[in-house]
Parts: structure tokens; sequence; C-alpha cells
């Protein structure tokens, strides 16, 4: 056994790059409550003041603090940055300076370009002529080749949200395996991955080959960064710090290479864990060590920053990242992975202040451990900053060391990506169906030339038929969309550093997205179970309904139309799953418009159920805004009746409620035992 | 079994009772409580027919959710539809599901004690609102007398049902410390009070009471502070352990 590996249980992880393996063989399970943790250190408490004040001056800058218009962000790129170096016990930045934002035009140079000048900055010109003239990027590559009514369909917003003029993200490099293998393993691993490949150069073959060249070239960069700042990663780290550093190196190294919509991190804290019990076991730290690391680690996380658009900003509400950290879940042989580490990350809450990043996601199943369950809800009441995902049924589908990508995509880490692929919009196919085709807000035909509903009053069967005619149509177009964009993602925008960190076969998700789907339930059981009229205007197109009667709403538990929405997302998915996908990919699903769905209802005109033109849909799965009546379990009763397996990429549901309305708080009611009065 | 009339369901009530539970709002009440915050429920005729089956229903239907809770008959008055609250509850119970009531206790009548017996055998919990400790001031708040409450609350001791004393804690009203230890001696005079809970006046209300029409006496009333409440619920438990 490698000396770093001292005191680790063996196993089949030593031979093979298995870090599940590791974990399986390694982790101790914790039950007990949260009483062993710590604090912030004065250090941390330093350290964070200053990111605090840097944080200030950038949001005082308008959003951004200072941007790269001249290097070309690469793993290389920059020499290393520190915030304060006495202090960090975890080291690393994007850039030469903390909150600068990279320059990445890989994805697009128009978008790296409108970045820059919409934040008051201006790209330096040999970089544009570079960019523009001698190097093409994703985004021109996927223009030269979108038909005219691709484009149609695009500026129209039938389909949005499409990551071609950036990188696509969620795509989970499996940054542990740089902590417990070093580097010059990984290399070892991917050369010999190469000398394997078929004998006859076929298409894939050869891309196959250049993409190993590719990973072997980024991890070489991976060592030489991390060598900047005073680290040999070529071996596995030996301690608790060097594995959290380690780790971090390799998720740096993406986001310097990569500015995706989603860059997630994993599942690391149950596989940190065991190094934490090693050191802690052997006197090397002590609790308080423990957390002061994580606290730093988290500490970058939150820093991680990117060079985007306002109107992209406007479109997630904020200035998100995703760095997703996947937390806790049920392993296979019924322990689960919670571990002292689980509840660390969540502390980092408490002793840094509550944030949207890193986004932790806690896989929830009833049989987590009763204190860590306490304490995520303890958590969740103080800071409002944990995500929830069904662990039962995603682990059913990926096992026990699947993380989340962004905001619900799941994948295997290190063994399954995604083909991120934005939403469509359904409430407006609707439309088109009622309209044959017709854009209801621009007036031009988008859609194919089918015929339009006649009459006054839409009568169900004939709009749910044409409605199933424009969404095969549309899941052709949009199927055919996402084959040119992640053709061309590949070809010029390669996640070469986090697909490195990828098994040699990996499994590709074709994800989908639908957008509006409450309003299409709710629409359809408006034509179903009231009267709808239409009002067109002057050119005879349908543009705004009037409703008399009453109808069952999506969101108060009632089948007659939480039916009708399940139909849709199995109907829509068998028509994407009608269509070729790019590199051999499986179609897939999400239902889960999180801040998106402001936008998206903006650019849709009055509905059937009678929302208004412009306004919001219900973000994710949800029930449209103040039609669940019946409270939160009723509504949350009908967004579970969507069918799981037809939307593997993620169905989500917002839920707010004030912290009062959970229940009782500690001490509102004055209870004393029965018998002692008198 | 006949149907009831309800108001509306809440599928998550976590402030009625324990746990996680579903909350029926029963149609129809004769007190008129200054501060009552749901005059919808007051008509007896509103509201909509509904089969106690098809409660029990929706609840089993999404049982997982409700783990560690129940049924709640709220309301309105629960009492004003006693077959119908019997029926629903002993539904209820052949499932093994915990009911609770939360009741004025106001249309009960020792005399007809009678009537009640089917419902005792069936009820886990009740949440009983005294109001008032005053019988004049009871009636200047709700049109209607404490006796009965006082009554209902020893048919419940008798029946060894489990209680829970609530009161809703009015600035000006009902806030005094005379009328806190009040409340305090009326918990310990039943031997089967399990705790006192004390609820802040909001009033969130008032916007319902101008949407039907109707004038709000309490207008111009402040919501209770956080900290007067903490006060009141310090005057409780002192009296509760004097």
């Amino acid at each position: 056994m490698r000396k770093e590996w001292w005191g680790f249980s063996a196993g089949s992880w030593e031979n093979e790059i298995d870090v599940r393996a590791f974990i399986q063989a390694n982790y101790h399970p914790y039950t007990g409550d949260a009483a062993f943790l710590t604090g912030p250190t004065a250090n941390t408490q330093a350290l964070w003041d200053e990111a605090t004040s840097l944080f200030e001056q950038e949001s005082q800058a308008g959003g951004v603090l200072d941007m790269d218009t001249r290097i070309v962000s690469t793993i290389t790129s920059h020499e290393p940055a520190y915030l304060d170096r006495a202090k960090e016990k975890i080291v690393g930045f994007q850039t030469d300076k903390p909150l600068k934002r990279s320059l990445q035009p890989y994805g697009g140079i128009r978008m790296a370009e409108r970045a820059a000048h919409d934040n008051g900055y201006k790209l330096d010109s040999d970089i544009v002529e570079f960019f523009t003239t001698h190097r093409k990027t994703h985004n021109q590559g996927v223009f030269d080749v979108y038909t005219p009514e691709m484009r149609r369909c695009r500026s129209s917003h039938i389909i949005t949200g499409l990551p071609d003029a950036y990188g696509r993200g969620r795509i989970i490099g499996d940054y542990r395996r740089v902590a417990l293998y070093g580097v010059d393993r990984l290399i070892e691993d991917k050369e010999k991955q190469k000398e394997n490949t078929p004998g006859v150069m076929y298409g894939h073959v050869t891309r196959l080959r250049e993409e190993l060249s590719e990973q072997i070239r980024a991890l070489g960069e991976l060592k030489e960064m991390a060598a900047g700042y005073g680290f040999d990663i070529s071996r596995p780290a030996s301690t608790l710090q060097e594995a959290i550093q380690w780790l971090y190196f390799g998720y740096l190294a993406a986001v310097k290479e990569q500015n995706g919509a989603a860059m997630s991190l994993g599942r690391t804290s149950t596989f940190l864990d065991i190094y934490a019990e090693r050191d802690l076991a052997n006197g090397i730290i002590t609790e308080q060590d423990a957390q002061e690391l994580v606290d730093h680690f988290i500490m970058k996380l939150r820093m991680v920053k990117f060079a985007r658009t306002p109107e992209y900003n406007m479109l997630f509400s904020g200035d998100p990242t995703w760095v997703t950290e996947s937390i806790a879940g049920m392993g296979i042989d019924g322990r689960a992975l919670v571990t002292k580490m689980s509840f660390r990350y969540l502390q980092t809450l408490r002793n840094l202040g509550t944030a949207p990043e890193p986004n932790f996601t806690v896989l929830w199943s009833p049989l987590l451990p009763q204190n860590f369950k306490e304490f995520c809800a303890q958590i969740s009441i103080e800071t409002s900053s944990i995500q929830y995902e069904n662990d039962d049924i995603m682990r059913a589908a990926h096992g026990d060391d699947y993380a989340i990508a962004c905001c619900v995509s799941s994948m295997k880490v290190g063994k399954e990506m995604q083909f991120f692929g934005a939403r469509a919009n359904l409430a407006k196919c609707l439309l088109y169906a009622i309209n044959g085709g017709v854009d209801e807000v621009s007036g031009k035909q988008i859609g194919p030339k089918f015929r339009a509903v006649l009459g006054d009053v839409l009568n169900y069967d004939d709009v749910r038929g044409k409605f199933s005619d424009m969404m095969r149509w549309l899941a052709g177009v949009y199927v055919n969309m996402l084959n040119i964009m992640h053709y061309m993602h590949d070809k010029y925008s390669y996640e070469r550093l986090q697909m490195a960190l990828h098994d040699k076969n990996v499994t590709r998700w074709f994800a989908t997205g639908i957008a509006g789907l409450s309003v299409v339930a709710d629409s359809l059981s408006a034509i179903k179970y009231a009267r709808v009229s239409c009002i067109r205007n002057e050119a005879g197109i349908v543009t705004d309904y009037i409703i008399d009667g009453e109808y069952p709403a999506y969101g108060n538990d009632d089948d007659r139309v939480d039916t009708l929405a399940r139909e849709v997302v199995s109907e829509f998915m068998g028509y994407i799953k009608q269509n070729h996908t790019y590199r051999n990919s499986i179609p897939t699903t999400s239902i889960l418009t999180i801040t998106s769905n402001v936008v998206y209802g903006k650019n849709t005109g009055a509905t059937p159920d009678g929302r208004a033109a412009g306004e919001p849909f219900a973000p994710g799965a949800n029930p449209m805004h103040k039609r669940d009546k019946c409270g939160a379990i009723a509504s949350l009763a009908s967004v579970s009746k969507l069918p799981f397996n037809e939307a593997k990429d993620g169905i989500s549901n917002t839920f707010s409620i004030v912290p009062s309305a959970l229940g009782k708080e500690d001490g509102l009611i004055v209870a004393f035992e029965c018998g002692c009065s008198e | 079994m006949p149907a009831g009339r309800i108001h509306s369901i809440e599928s998550f009530g976590t402030t009625d009772g324990p746990g996680v539970r579903m909350v029926v709002f029963f149609q129809g009440c004769l007190l008129r409580c200054a501060y009552c915050h749901n005059p919808d429920t007051w008509s007896c005729k509103a509201g909509r027919e509904t089969h106690p089956a098809d409660v029990l229903e929706r609840f089993l239907r999404n049982r997982n959710y409700y783990a560690h809770g129940g049924i709640t008959a709220s309301g309105g008055e629960p009492l004003l539809q006693l077959d119908f609250l019997c029926d629903l509850f002993e539904l209820a119970h052949k499932e093994g599901i915990h009911t609770c009531l939360d009741t004025s206790g106001a249309p009960f009548c020792t005399l007809e004690a009678g009537r009640y017996e089917r419902l005792a055998g069936v009820l886990d919990l009740v949440l009983l609102d005294i109001k008032h400790t005053s019988p004049h001031e009871y009636s200047s708040l709700t049109g209607a007398e404490l006796a009965p409450t006082l009554a209902f609350a020893r048919w419940l001791e008798l029946h060894n049902i489990p209680m829970v004393i609530r009161h809703v804690v009015v600035p000006g009203i009902t806030n005094s410390e005379e009328e806190l230890c009040g409340v305090s001696r009326i918990a310990k005079r039943f031997s089967n009070t399990q705790a006192v809970e004390l609820l802040g006046y909001h009033a969130l209300g008032e916007k319902k009471y101008k949407k039907l029409g109707m004038s709000y006496r309490l207008a111009g009333v402040p919501p209770l502070r956080d900290k007067e409440l903490a006060w009141a619920r310090a005057i409780v438990k002192d009296e509760l352990q004097k």
C-alpha cells in the first residue's frame, strides 16, 4: 500500500480508480448529535472579515470587482493568488486576485465581450480579433449549423435558456480522485485507456483518442498549477488538509477552464471525513482544526465567480455558480452516508453565516439518523440555506455515489455526465396548438402551419389533439438543436479537466427540460371542466381567454387535473425519445425552472388557465401561485404524481414557509405534568 | 354515513396538535369572538357538503407525510356537527390515526352529555379554547356563556381525555396578569390538562372582514409582540407551579 494510504482499509480501490469502493471500505457512519461541532477560529473570523469586505467592495462596484480582459483563462494562466496568505489554510483563486473574474471565450467570444462591456470593461482587441478570425468558438459553431426554423424557435422563446453562447456546465468531475490517487496515477490510468482504444480509426475512436490526449494534458497542467502554490499533487494526499487542498485544486482547475451554467462540486463530505477521522485518531489535528479547514474550503467555494452578462443574471435571479455539494443519503448496504464531516459542512452556515453558495443539498431519506435530521432542520430554521432532495428515489436510479449538478440533476460521480439542454416552453406550445403555429406575441408563423382552433369556445378533445401534434413537432426541433449544441461544445469548448476526472466509458444523459407545466395542466383542466372562450385580435390570433365556471387546479391533490399534468410529461418525453440523440446519450427531462420561470412567463401570451400575458410561470413543477388552496401536503401530493421515471433529470418544487408555520417554537407551550395541580 | 359541512381542509397543519396534521375546518359557529380570524366559517349554511370517508381517503393517500401527526377537527365549531365529527373520528381510529379536536366547548350541555358518549371513545386530544375566565367578559368577547366550556372540560376529565388549554392573548382584553393567572387556575383544576398554550393575537383576519363587508371590532388593536407573549407565558408558568 502507498505510504499516503496508511491506516486505510485495503480493497479494490487500490488497484482501480474507484472512489466509492474506498469510501465504503473506510468511512465511519456517525449517528450522534451536533454537540461535537466547534465555532469559527479567530483565524477564520479574520479571514472571513477580509472576504466580506471584498464582497462589499464588489457590490459597491456594481456587482463586479474586477475582470480579466487580456489573459485567456486556462488551468495555468495565472500566478498564484491569495486572500491572506498567513491565515489561509486552503489556497487558490481563479485569477491573480480574489473575485477577479476570468476571461473565458471558448463558449462564445460575443458573450465574453458582452459580459465585459455590460460590466464596464473592454476586452483586449487582439483577443477579440483572435477568437473572431482565427479560433472559432462554440457559439459560432452552433450558429453555423442552426436551421432557420431553429433560429425562429430560439427568438420566439418557445425553446429557451439554450447554452449555445456560453458553457453548458452540469458536469461534475470526480475531484476526490485527485486527493485519493494523486495526479500521476490518474494520468497513468488515462494513458492505459488511450492504449486500449480500438485500432480502426472510426470518427468516434478518433475523437476519443483526441479527448483522452486533452485530458492527459489537462491533468499535467493541474499538477503545474498546484506546484505554483507549492504543492506536489502528483502523489496522493496524506492528511485532511492535503485532501481538501488537492480536491479543491481539481475543482479550481475546472472553474478556471469552464464558465459553465452550473459548476457543481459533487459529493465530497463523507470522502473527506475518512481523512479527518484518521488525522483525529492520530492526534494530527483537533476537531477545531478540522472545522477550520472546512470553513476555509467553503469560503473558497463562496468566492468562485464568473464573468456574465446582466441578462444572464436576470434569468437566474442572481449571480449563481451552482457549486452544489450533495450531503448524506443512504448507502445501498443500509448504512447512512452521514459522517461528522456532513455536520461540519452544514456548520459552515453558522460559522461563516448564511449563503446561497455552495448549494448544500441534503440527500434526504426517512432512514437518515434522527440526530442528523434534527440538525438539518435546525440549520434550515436558522439559515434557510439547505436544499433537500429525495434520496430514496434517486438512489434506486443511480446507486449511492451520485451527486447533484446544478439544482436537481443527479448523476453518478465520475461515471455519468449530462448534456444540459435548456427548456421547451410547453405553455407556449399549447398556444401554438391553438393558433396553428403562429406566435401569440409576435404574430409570426414560427411552428408548422397546422390547422388552428376554429370557433369561439375551446373544445378539449380538439385542443388536446392539436397540442399533441405541436408537442411532437417541438420535441423534434428541440432535440436537434441540442444535438448541434453538444457537438459544438465538445468540439470547441471541451471540458477536458472535468472529463479527465471521469471513467473512460461515461454514461451520457441527454437532458431536456419542460417549462410551464402547471400552466399547461391548469389550461387543459379549464378547457375540460370549465368553459373557455377565445378573444382574437384583428389578425385572428387568439390572444386572450375568458373562463366561465370553475376548474380543478393542479396543486390540490385532485386527480382530475394531476393526471393531465402527468400525461403531458409522459407524452412529451415519448416524442423526445423518438429522436436521435448525440453520442448515444440517454434522453431524459427535467421540470425545474427554479428562477427562469419569470423570464419564460414574460415572453408568453395569456393562457387558457386565466394567467395574463407576461405573468410568471410557477417555478419548476410547482402549482401556479395561489391556486393550491389545500395547504402544502396537497400541493406536494400533486407534484409527486409526476413520473420521475420520465423526468430523471429532476422535478423541483420550490417551497417557502415562515418558520413559525412549521410548528410551535420551543417554549410557546407551557407544559406541566398531569396530576401536579392542586 | 351522512355528509357534513366543511369550510376547507388544510393538508399541512403544524400548529393545531402534535406533528404534521390534516386540519378539517368545520363550517358553522355560534360564537362571535371579536378576534376570530375565520369569520367565513361562522355561517352554518355555507361551506360544502363532504363525506367523512372522502376526508379520510385524502388523509390516507398522503399518510407518509403525517407520520407523527393525525387529523384535527377545527373550525368553525366541530361540536355543532357532532354526528359528522364522530363518524370522521371513528373512521380515523379504525385506521389508527390520532384525533384532535380544536373547540370552544360552547355547544356542550351536561344534560345532553349522553349524546357525546360516542365521541369520548374516539377522541385522543382536545385543544380547549378558554377565551376569557370572567363570565361577563366571556359574553362580551364571544356573545355566549362561559359555563358550557367549563362543563365540557369537566366531561373530558371524567372520560380521561387529555386536554390542552388554549388562550388567545389580546392586548387590553385578555392580557392582564389577573386573567393569565385565571387561565392557569382553570388549567390546574382539571387532572386531564396536559399544557397551557398561549396564542398571541394577530390582526391577519381583519382583511377577511372587509372582504365579507363586516365590521371588525378589534380594529386598531395592535398584534401582540413576542416580548409580551414571553411575559404572559412567564406569568402562566409561575401560576401553574404555585
